[in-house]
């Protein structure tokens, strides 16, 4: 780091001024590390030491704390989001890589791929409470805003399993395309949108009939359909549109969440993953692992505005304003 | 008492989650067999790698598993017959006797001579054959037959697979040394037809005579068999695996060696970790207590393929079955990163083909910038254009009595007549 900027970034600090108004974190699966960027200046401001892999990561609804899961490490580490010091770590059982956390910050659901289970964490306990049986190789998981289901996708079983969050037992399944990967509910919790990484396809769920309403097959002129891999999901508050990451093809779809249709497609970096919006949801934030970069989207035109460099193999994504 | 409340509903509660759900009516039963003939150990080339009898089965049995779970929630029962056929019993005898006529779906680890017998049988017409095993390229050209479905890449894909990533490190002066088996022979033709295609040069071509005991004379005999030729790459053919280990370290220059030693191209490996990979690895070690094997790979992907196919259509019935898995749907998770689904002209599940070392994954074909219409894994293999089986796949089964020849039967005979060309020319060169 230059001297300079780091002059600058320490007066920053220290002032407490608006140039650290927004912060996005970014988990870097090889470098064990996080890194730390200024998204309205487009740079990278530090790297931190997490732990072996970490993978999955999420932020308290108060902005205070992050959760990391660190994978080789065998559990979800609990780390604060200003100093980044380990504050403690919870109970994820093994290998976990992705989880969710409730509305109100209070229970974490961790999918354990290898052992066909959702876990849930107590996180003010910091104790599993309880284990629930789902199909094979769960991993996209995800909590209504009414705090009412916690969706789990298993990839080999190709389901999405409708857990009751008061009772923690499956009540419903809905079968989708083959190997689904990520799951997220729509704010006014109508819809769910999922992801299928086989078919090539965004699959439009109906909460309350639990069945798919429209399947949209994302099709790019010039990119062949075996790369065609979609995997992060997120739509805006509003729900007028949603985004969806597509692996390899290094594109992300820009859904028309009230037709939902393909609006376009655009390009950032390769093999993008995850998805974040900025608290008021003008930039959206994309991981993209092999390029090693975060691409910043400008949500008002739907632009790429820059790229920013953090270290090998980003993953998980959060903005904390 | 409070306490023996809570109790009490908790077992009321549980019980109503156990008989509930889905499985209120009789499940759906989907009857699988599984054949396969016992295995003498073959002449091993050391005792590092111990001999594994009854490669194949263990897929098979995980993913009909997994189909199970998935079966718990669509009411669908997965059933497997394993048929086991000793060392000197009667492969057909044993399937005439022990297939059920409403067993539609037969898994097979039967050699390609064997697999095409049984599949001509009466009794085959109305069954589909998942042949997990073979590589060969016949079964899946001119002696194809459209009630069989390949789930292993042929010889051909894993040459092609070779190939390409030898284009990408621009090592195209190929030396092929092959053994004397009908088997190495045919992996050697691969290679060749290979070379053709993306324009590698072969500067030589040796066959092995030499005695298999090459511990004693490996190191005075191989150095004498590569002096003199100027070459990138040696490639082996040596599908029992009887001299090839030996050639690396000991050419008479630095050379890699790539085939079926050294670096090789094939449908699975224990170092493959990507997309997901780990997670059948580390189940199948589990339940086997050894590694996945390719031909464990090929039976996982068929009743995997099967269950998939079941629980889309939430049939049993061959015909269902069969036009799903020919169909533009079926797209099925293979670890590999990329969705696998079935070439309609030949019934040879296209797939990626990872190129391994012994302990390190190198490259998955289809490489990057080798550029298909369709789908870049058609790359590998024999393409729709170049095939030469003359049986749609996607026939209707019942009706549809095995044709050695189709309706254009001069085009065809030509065809034939070309390759049998082709073949009289390599085999020619060879001797």
């Amino acid at each position: 780091m230059k001297p300079g900027f780091f002059a600058l970034s320490l007066m920053a600090m220290l002032l407490g001024g608006p140039v650290q108004a927004e912060t996005v974190i970014v988990t870097l699966e090889k470098d064990n590390a996080l890194a730390v960027i200024d998204p309205v200046a487009g740079k990278l401001i530090k790297t931190i030491e997490v732990g072996q892999r970490p993978r999955g990561i999420a932020l308290s609804p108060d902005n205070k704390v992050l959760y990391v899961a660190t994978s080789d490490d065998n559990t979800v580490k609990i780390i604060d989001a200003e100093s980044f010091q380990e504050l403690g770590q919870l109970p994820s059982g093994d290998d976990p890589e992705t989880f969710a956390l409730s509305p109100a910050g209070d229970r974490l659901y961790v999918s354990n791929e290898d052992d066909y289970l959702v876990t849930v964490i107590d996180v003010i306990n910091k104790q599993a409470i309880a284990e629930i049986k789902v199909g094979i190789e769960p991993e996209g998981i995800a909590v209504s805003y009414d705090n009412q289901w916690v969706v789990s996708a298993s990839e080999t079983t190709n389901m999405i399993h409708w857990i009751d969050v008061k009772s923690n037992s499956i009540v419903d399944n809905t079968l989708v395309d083959a190997r689904p990967r990520a799951a997220s509910f729509t704010q006014d919790n109508a819809q769910l949108w999922v992801t299928s990484e086989m078919a090539g396809t965004l699959m439009i769920l109906d909460v309350a009939s639990k069945q798919i309403i429209k399947k949209i097959k994302l099709d790019i002129p010039s990119v062949s359909a075996d790369k065609i891999q979609p995997v992060g999901v997120v739509i805006d508050k509003e729900r007028r549109w949603g985004y969806v990451a597509i692996g390899p093809a290094n594109r992300v779809a820009v859904i028309n969440a009230q037709t939902l249709e393909v609006e376009k497609f655009l390009l950032v970096g390769q093999r993008v993953w995850n998805l974040a919006f900025s608290a008021d949801q003008k930039r959206l934030y994309t991981t993209n692992g092999r390029s090693n970069d975060v691409s910043i989207i400008d949500l008002e035109n739907h632009k790429v505005m820059k790229s920013v460099a953090v270290g090998r193999f980003p993953w998980g994504i959060v903005s904390k304003p | 008492m409070k306490i023996l409340l809570t109790k009490i509903v908790f077992f009321i509660v549980l019980g109503w989650i156990a008989i509930n759900p889905v499985y209120a009516e009789s499940p759906q039963i989907i009857k699988i067999s599984y054949l396969t003939q016992q295995q003498k150990p073959p002449a091993a080339l050391s005792n590092l790698d111990v001999f594994i009898q009854h490669k194949g089965l263990m897929g098979a049995k995980i993913a009909v598993d997994d189909n199970n779970t998935t079966g718990q929630f669509t009411a669908q029962k997965f059933e497997l017959k394993t048929i086991i056929v000793p060392v000197e019993g009667d492969v057909i005898e044993q399937f005439q006797q022990q297939v059920s006529d409403d067993t539609a779906l037969v898994i097979t680890n039967l050699p390609a001579q064997q697999l095409k017998q049984i599949a001509d049988l009466d009794v085959a017409k109305g069954k589909l054959f998942f042949d997990a095993t073979t590589t060969d390229d016949d079964l899946r050209n001119n002696k194809c037959r459209n009630n069989i479905l390949h789930m292993l890449p042929s010889r051909a894909m894993r040459a092609d697979a070779l190939a390409q990533y030898m284009m990408k490190k621009r090592w195209t002066k190929w030396f092929l040394v092959s053994g004397m088996t009908a088997e190495d022979r045919l992996y050697a033709s691969a290679i060749k037809r290979a070379v053709g295609r993306f324009g590698i040069k072969l500067v030589a071509e040796k066959q092995w005579t030499h005695t298999y005991d090459a511990r004693r004379t490996a190191q005075s005999d191989i150095p004498v068999f590569t002096q003199g030729i100027d070459y990138d790459v040696l490639v082996v053919a040596d599908e029992q695996g009887l001299f090839g280990e030996y050639l690396e370290y000991r050419t008479w220059n630095p050379r890699p060696v790539v085939g079926t030693q050294g670096l090789v191209p094939s449908a699975w490996h224990k170092t493959h970790e990507q997309w997901g990979a780990v997670q059948i690895q580390n189940r199948f070690k589990t339940l086997a207590g050894r590694h996945m094997q390719e031909q464990d790979y090929g039976a996982y992907l068929a009743a995997r393929a099967i269950g998939e196919a079941a629980v889309r259509t939430k049939s049993n019935q061959l015909t269902k079955i069969k036009a799903y898995l020919l169909g533009d749907e079926f797209a099925l998770q293979g670890y590999k990163g990329k969705p696998l689904s079935f070439r309609a002209w030949n019934g040879q599940l296209r797939q990626p083909v990872l190129l391994a070392a012994a302990r390190s994954l190198v490259a998955a074909a289809p490489v990057d910038g080798f550029l298909h219409p369709k789908s870049e894994l058609d790359t590998l293999g024999f393409d729709q254009p170049e095939s030469s089986c003359n049986q749609t796949v996607l026939e209707q089964i019942t009706a549809s009595p095995i044709v050695e020849q189709g309706t254009s039967q001069d085009v065809e005979s030509r065809i034939q007549k070309l390759i049998q060309r082709l073949k009289n020319y390599y085999n020619s060169k060879w001797k």
